[in-house]
């Protein structure tokens, strides 16, 4: 978190129907049970499936008033590689923001992309998603990616969230599978 | 707001301010309607030529101020305190036996 | 802070956190057509009816017109009523908005505030409600999923105040506050339930040993003393909304005064706002004072009726104050600044006012824009024009 803010905040980029606006839901409410304050909203333009979005979260430990958008986010997740270049994805990060990108390449050459010479880490939530769940949702890989990049949230409290949203209405080896997911992008992140 | 039903006879014999009468325009007393004679507003006058008549009760389900009476299955005379004189009694009666006379003619 | 009753802290956007509202409130009958942004409060609440949550006669109407016509004909029938919309979904009931009013029916209605058509538009402004406010409604304006939560309970037992029955707008900004996930202190359901109390209407249609008539014509006989009558509710309202307010707060801990002043005291400048814009304020507010600038904050909340009279009394004295308008009135003020410019008229000591509209049509209101007016009133800079916060005055 950049010096002199209250609440570490996040930029999530994707596109309509991925998921996006569920990832920065499900991260808040990890966040809440930990005791935090908490904020998630979407950037809604007009709702439609496909096209680029963004959604933020804060979080924080004194209550959140501003209802600005994040224009200076501590962590960016690009839930959607082909968005890389299309749109501006590191804007308004500063020198400690965090970019994650779910892409099969490495860091590296992440960098080299963007032309962008800050932190970024990378994991294949795709891949992930796809041998674990057997469908393309990379939303809850990409919060292992940023647990373990941040340490914003604790482990735990997002499993519960997973365990609350998804066992009944999927039921327990599903749920679990969604939780191994997290867990594999949690420890194969990289950067 | 009066715990009276409203509106009264003596209400209704005034101008109440708005302080007297109920909210939003309430009527509170059933059937209040009847204090208003539209007998007065009459200019025709429906008359029935009883001989033709064949009770079919047109008239009296379709007056709209239900002045004409109905009972044991027959009409009965036409209520001139509320007969308004609109005529539509006249004009719905298959056998046509109502006509609509000036009321000038029975003042005298 | 007083003592808070027992409550769970949840996340739910404003949305949600109205709906959550009423499914404690369990009205008799809600009647309501979804409508973006505020269609998530009528399929929330929906899926509480179908699982049995609440037992609330949902009436699944074709439009608004027949929205408002429903809620009128329960509520006249004596029984607690609710509904919501905003934008096009208000201007199509706009003619039974007038009739739920004046046939005094005390029902609430979230609205989730949206631009007025044209050009078509699905995000916030104030238009739709502000274009309503003479439409004889009680308006209450939320900053927060929480505030918009504590104001539906509120709202209700102001509705059905026996010196008010009047209907009310519970207003939250749409997409802003609708959509925002944030903390809400969801209080105890037999607290609430408690808290509200059962409807004793002072006619009834359903009563069937004391018939009525209602909406029988009146003339130039009649109606002038029906429409003062509403003046008369209206006047009511003030102190109904303390006194209920007084009484709310002993469960939630919050203030519920007609607006609430943030660090005005000494401020050289201060902002005067409404709903979500406050929240953005109020954190310029304290990066302001931090650098030792004296800013100052004052969010309205009751805005039909308007209280003139304590507004007056917050900004006697003060240096100068900026309102801004998430509305305009083509041609004219825009709405809360001409409340605000009439409330400081025949004040001796009155503050130099200016008028800024911002956000319409769902345009972020950013930090930067109300440091900006911060800075301009600190600087003294007013003049009798609306200034413009957001709007490109060249291309870009």
């Amino acid at each position: 978190m950049a010096a002199g803010k209250d609440a570490f905040e996040i930029r999530i980029h994707g596109r309509g129907g991925q998921g996006a606006k569920s990832a920065s839901q499900l991260i808040v409410e990890a966040a809440l049970d930990q005791g935090k304050q908490i904020q998630a909203f979407p950037e809604y333009g007009p709702e439609r499936t496909g096209a680029p979005m963004k959604t933020y979260a804060r979080i924080s430990d004194k209550p959140i008033t501003t209802y600005e958008p994040v224009l200076e986010p501590d962590t960016v997740l690009v839930i959607d590689p082909t968005l890389i270049g299309q749109v501006d994805v590191t804007g308004g990060m500063h020198k400690d923001s965090v970019l994650i990108v779910n892409t099969t390449e490495t860091p590296e050459e992440m960098k080299k992309k963007l032309g962008f010479s800050g932190r970024v880490y990378t994991v294949d939530a795709t891949g992930i998603s796809i041998k674990l769940l057997g469908r393309n949702v990379p939303n809850t890989p990409m919060i292992g990616a940023l647990m373990k990049i941040t340490g914003v949230i604790d482990v735990k409290y997002v499993e519960q969230r997973v365990e609350d949203m998804f066992l009944k209405k999927i039921g327990r080896e599903k749920t679990d599978a969604n939780i191994n997911a997290i867990k594999t992008a949690y420890d194969e992140v990289k950067g | 707001m009066t715990a009276e039903k409203y509106p009264t006879k003596a209400q209704l014999a005034k101008k109440c301010s708005w302080k007297e009468i109920p909210m939003g325009g309430v009527i509170t007393r059933a059937a209040s309607a009847l204090d208003n004679k539209t007998g007065s507003w009459r200019a025709f006058r429906p008359v029935i030529e009883e001989a033709k008549c064949i009770n079919c009760s047109f008239c009296v389900t379709n007056c709209p101020d239900n002045a004409v009476p109905f009972k044991d299955g027959k009409r009965g005379k036409i209520d001139l305190e509320y007969c308004k004189g609109c005529g539509i009694c006249a004009s719905v009666c298959p056998v046509k036996c109502i006509k609509m006379e000036e009321e000038t003619k029975f003042k005298k | 802070m007083m003592a808070e009753a027992k409550h769970k802290v949840v996340s739910l956007t404003g949305n949600y956190a109205i709906a959550e509202a009423m499914r404690q409130i369990n009205p008799d009958v809600v009647a309501a057509y979804p409508i973006t942004p505020q269609s998530a409060i009528v399929e929330k609440f929906s899926g509480f009816v179908n699982n049995g949550l609440v037992d609330t006669e949902m009436v699944r109407v074709e439009s608004e017109h027949s929205a408002m016509s429903a809620c009128v004909g329960a509520s006249m029938a004596g029984i607690r009523t609710m509904t919501a919309t905003c934008s096009a979904g208000l201007a199509l009931m706009w003619e039974i908005v007038g009739v739920a009013s004046g046939l005094r029916c005390p029902i609430v209605m979230p609205i989730a505030n949206r631009a007025i058509s044209a050009p078509i538009n699905i995000h916030c402004d104030h238009s739709d409600s502000m274009g309503a406010r003479d439409l004889g409604w009680i308006q209450i304006y939320n900053e927060t999923a929480q505030e918009a939560y504590e104001n539906v309970f509120l709202a209700l037992r102001l509705a059905e105040h026996p010196k008010v029955q009047l209907p009310v707008m519970v207003c939250e900004d749409g997409f802003i506050t609708s959509h925002c996930v944030q903390n809400v202190k969801i209080f105890d359901d037999a607290v609430m339930k408690k808290f509200i109390g059962t409807r004793k209407p002072e006619f009834a249609l359903l009563d069937l040993k004391n018939p009525i008539t209602v909406g029988a014509i009146e003339l130039q006989d009649y109606y002038f003393e029906t429409k003062r009558q509403q003046q008369e509710a209206m006047e009511n309202v003030p102190a109904a909304y303390l006194e209920i307010g007084k009484e709310l707060s002993k469960i939630t801990g919050s203030d519920y005064g007609f607006f609430q002043e943030y660090k005005t005291n000494d401020a050289d400048a201060i902002i005067l706002t409404m709903s979500s814009a406050t929240g953005t304020a109020r954190s310029v507010v304290d990066k302001m004072r931090a650098k030792g600038k004296k800013v100052g904050l004052i969010k309205l909340r009751l805005f039909r009726p308007f209280p003139y009279e304590a507004v007056a009394k917050a900004l006697e004295g003060k240096k100068i104050v900026g309102v801004l308008d998430r509305s305009m009135s083509f041609g004219a003020h825009s709405p809360l600044f001409g409340e605000i410019r009439n409330a400081v008229y025949g004040m001796k000591d009155k503050p130099a006012l200016q008028s800024y509209v911002f956000g319409l049509g769902g345009r972020d209101l950013l930090e930067s824009h109300v440091e900006q007016v911060f800075e301009e009133l600190l600087a003294g800079k007013t003049n009798d024009e609306i200034k413009y916060l957001g709007l490109r005055e060249v291309s870009q």
